[in-house]
């Protein structure tokens, strides 16, 4: 595989996001083989050995995810990539990351779950990428794409918000985004160079040791610490979060729905239209940070709000607390995303149900 | 002339917080001897791991990051890839590297991943009170093998040094004690050796240090030694299991 | 010049292993206490018997004999 730069090519997503992170200068890929991700990492061993940046074959996700800390804690742009259950395995990691507060990038490719599950796409790791499946009170950002395009264009983004916010920072796509091919452009990288020249781990010369350390013997000190560990999380929110709408403005019924179940929620809303049902979309594309302020104010005008999703519903609870209302559940448990026809189809009882 | 001083680079004004009588100071001591005398201090990344290991960063005046149990020698490999002109080393114990970090430990050995490990073998976890770890010896009481350590319920200890020179990317593995004043001077000559192959850039640098924990094994610091002396030493026999150098 | 060693009271955690260790027997235990109460070491060379050899110090897991000298 070429590494692309300039032209528009059909490829798959994985491809897309392999190619943007080298774009992207990633310089430290570590990884283990899962379906149906594999094709980062395979792109990424010889892409990065041609142009003499760090690879490793991992010999498991406990060990990828902590190369990547290791790596982070150099200031240097690393990733790993991988899918549900072996993203398990990395909960441990990212809680470390979150504390140690390193610009770790994470691809999460969702397969179905639990256990091992199956490699169908699904949506069932939004629980596990936005509640965190580490220890304590911390927050990842996760970034969500609906085209292989966002695939390219937000892993740029991740590996910007990981580093301006030292913060590690979660890709979620699935397994239909990670195996379908589209059209994608790759543009140079867009993002401003994020000094980390204060805290980077380079070697205690003329100054004292630095120390990245997750252990607070002190509970006072942690007290402070998650203090401050939060106010950032709140910057985040005010800052990043990110959705698009879609016919909104005049909208009875609103549907939420992310990553590419989302392509098909907006399908059925233009077939509702069609059929005179004011149906609008809203998908958001930072999972965290949630749209919440902004599903919030729609509520107020009296929208109602379906949740649609591939696994048993698990976005629809944040909506429910932002909306602070009933929500609808328009799901299918694992595989690829209801049929738009399906969708209105229960779009319809909804109505109907008025 | 002076002797005998604190290496320069200990933090200021550090004081250890180990046990009395514990050997991980001497440990700790001689990393910072030999960094002293290589004249490593500005060029060095330091791997700190989890139990009583974990403190390092307190005391040697380095950048340093701490991993998560198991896991120093993973993040020791991103450290080194990321940075291959820095120096870098893990100290761990015999819990974080062959226990629970024994995939970690092997496989950076077998990758032949140009840095150092310095593994502390006091044939118990110390920090949480003294359990039954990889090698606690046979017949050996801890809190989790208040009988002693049979083969039926536990199996047997780790052999970590004799593991380590089997792997290819192995440049120098070594087992030394703290014993005596002559064993303390022949492990600071391990460490030099273990650090001068990654400066070489031959591979993967280990050394094994038998140590003590007084407190967990309810005995003086004087007759720990001797249990290191006349238990450990015949089951994990010290020496230079591999040096490429020749 | 006479050879001898130097005692940080405040590092010593009283484990008396440079007791053993010292080939000339210098160094005591005193009747100075640490923050635990234990009584910590002192060094005890009325003769100038010291030979400088720094085994104490290499012995010491506390670096609470900070500094050797020797002639």
């Amino acid at each position: 595989m070429e590494l692309v730069t300039d032209k528009k090519i059909l490829t798959k997503g994985n491809y897309a996001i392999a190619n943007a992170a080298v774009m992207a200068g990633c310089e430290c890929y570590f990884g283990y083989p899962i379906t149906p991700q594999s094709e980062i990492g395979e792109f990424m061993s010889g892409k990065m050995q041609e142009l003499k940046r760090a690879y490793v074959s991992a010999e498991s996700e406990l060990a990828a995810i902590n190369m990547v800390i290791g790596a982070c804690s150099t200031g240097k742009k690393a990733m790993t990539s991988s899918s549900s259950c072996a993203v398990a395995l990395m909960q441990e990691g990212l809680s470390y990351a979150a504390s140690d507060e390193l610009p770790v990038v994470l691809v999460s490719v969702m397969r179905g779950g639990p256990g091992l599950g199956n490699i169908y796409p699904s949506q069932g790791d939004y629980f596990q990428a936005t509640k965190g499946g580490g220890d304590g009170d911390y927050k990842l950002i996760v970034l969500a794409p609906s085209t292989v395009q966002e695939c390219a264009d937000l892993t740029y983004k991740a590996f910007y918000l990981a580093h301006k916010y030292k913060n590690p920072t979660v890709l979620l796509a699935d397994g239909m985004l990670g195996q379908m091919m589209e059209p994608v452009v790759f543009k140079d990288y867009p993002y401003p160079k994020v000094d980390n020249s204060s805290w980077a781990l380079d070697g205690a010369n003329n100054r004292d040791g630095r120390i990245i350390r997750s252990y607070a013997p002190s509970a006072h000190n942690q007290c402070e610490f998650l203090q401050k560990l939060h106010q950032k999380y709140k910057l985040i929110e005010e800052n990043e979060t990110e959705w698009e709408e879609i016919g909104t403005d005049d909208a009875d019924v609103i549907l939420v729905s992310f990553g590419s179940t989302a392509r098909n929620a907006k399908i059925a809303a233009k077939m509702c239209r069609e059929k005179g049902l004011k149906v609008g979309v809203l998908r958001p594309i930072t999972l965290f940070p949630f749209p919440s302020k902004r599903l919030s104010e729609l509520s107020k005008q009296g929208k109602k709000f379906i949740s649609v999703e591939v696994n048993m519903g698990q976005m629809i609870n944040d909506v429910k607390l932002a909306v602070k209302d009933d929500v609808k559940l328009i799901n299918k448990p694992v595989g690829i995303p209801p049929a738009p026809v399906e969708i209105v189809k229960q779009i319809e009882e909804y109505y109907a149900s008025f | 002339m002076q002797v005998f001083k604190i290496p320069e680079v200990f933090r200021e004004d550090m004081k250890y917080t180990f046990c009395p009588g514990c050997d991980h100071g001497v440990a700790v001591r001689l990393v910072a001897e030999v960094l002293d005398e290589l004249g490593l201090k500005e060029d060095t990344i330091a791997v700190a791991s989890v139990g009583c290991s974990v403190t390092i960063y307190d005391f040697l005046n380095l950048d340093t990051i701490e991993a998560p149990h198991g896991r120093a020698l993973a993040v020791a490999t991103g450290v080194k890839r990321a940075k291959p002109d820095k120096f870098v080393f893990t100290y761990q114990g015999d819990g974080d590297f062959a226990s629970i970090g024994l995939a970690e430990s092997m496989h950076s050995a077998l990758r032949g991943e140009n840095l150092t490990a310095i593994c502390i073998n006091n044939t118990t976890y110390g920090m949480t009170g003294g359990q039954l770890g990889p090698t606690t010896l046979m017949g050996q009481v801890t809190t989790t093998s208040p009988m002693g350590r049979n083969a039926e319920y536990y199996g047997y200890p780790i052999k970590i040094t004799e593991h380590v020179a089997l792997c290819d990317g192995t440049a120098y593995a070594a087992r030394v004690s703290l014993d005596t004043v002559a064993n303390i001077k022949k492990a600071k000559e391990a460490i030099k050796s273990a650090f001068d192959v990654q400066l070489k850039g031959l591979g993967f640098g280990f050394v094994e240090i038998l140590s003590t924990c007084p407190t967990n094994w309810r005995m003086t610091p004087e007759k720990a030694h001797e249990r290191v002396r006349n238990e450990m030493m015949p089951v994990f026999k010290p020496g230079v299991y591999k040096d490429i150098r020749g | 010049m006479k050879n001898y060693i130097v005692i940080d009271d405040t590092r010593c955690k009283a484990c008396y292993l440079c007791v053993n260790e010292c080939p000339r027997k210098l160094i005591k235990v005193s009747n100075k206490t640490n923050k635990l109460g234990d009584r910590i070491v002192e060094f005890d060379d009325k003769d100038g018997a010291c030979l400088g050899c720094a085994m104490c110090a290499t012995r010491c897991p506390d670096m609470a004999i900070t500094e050797v000298h020797r002639g």
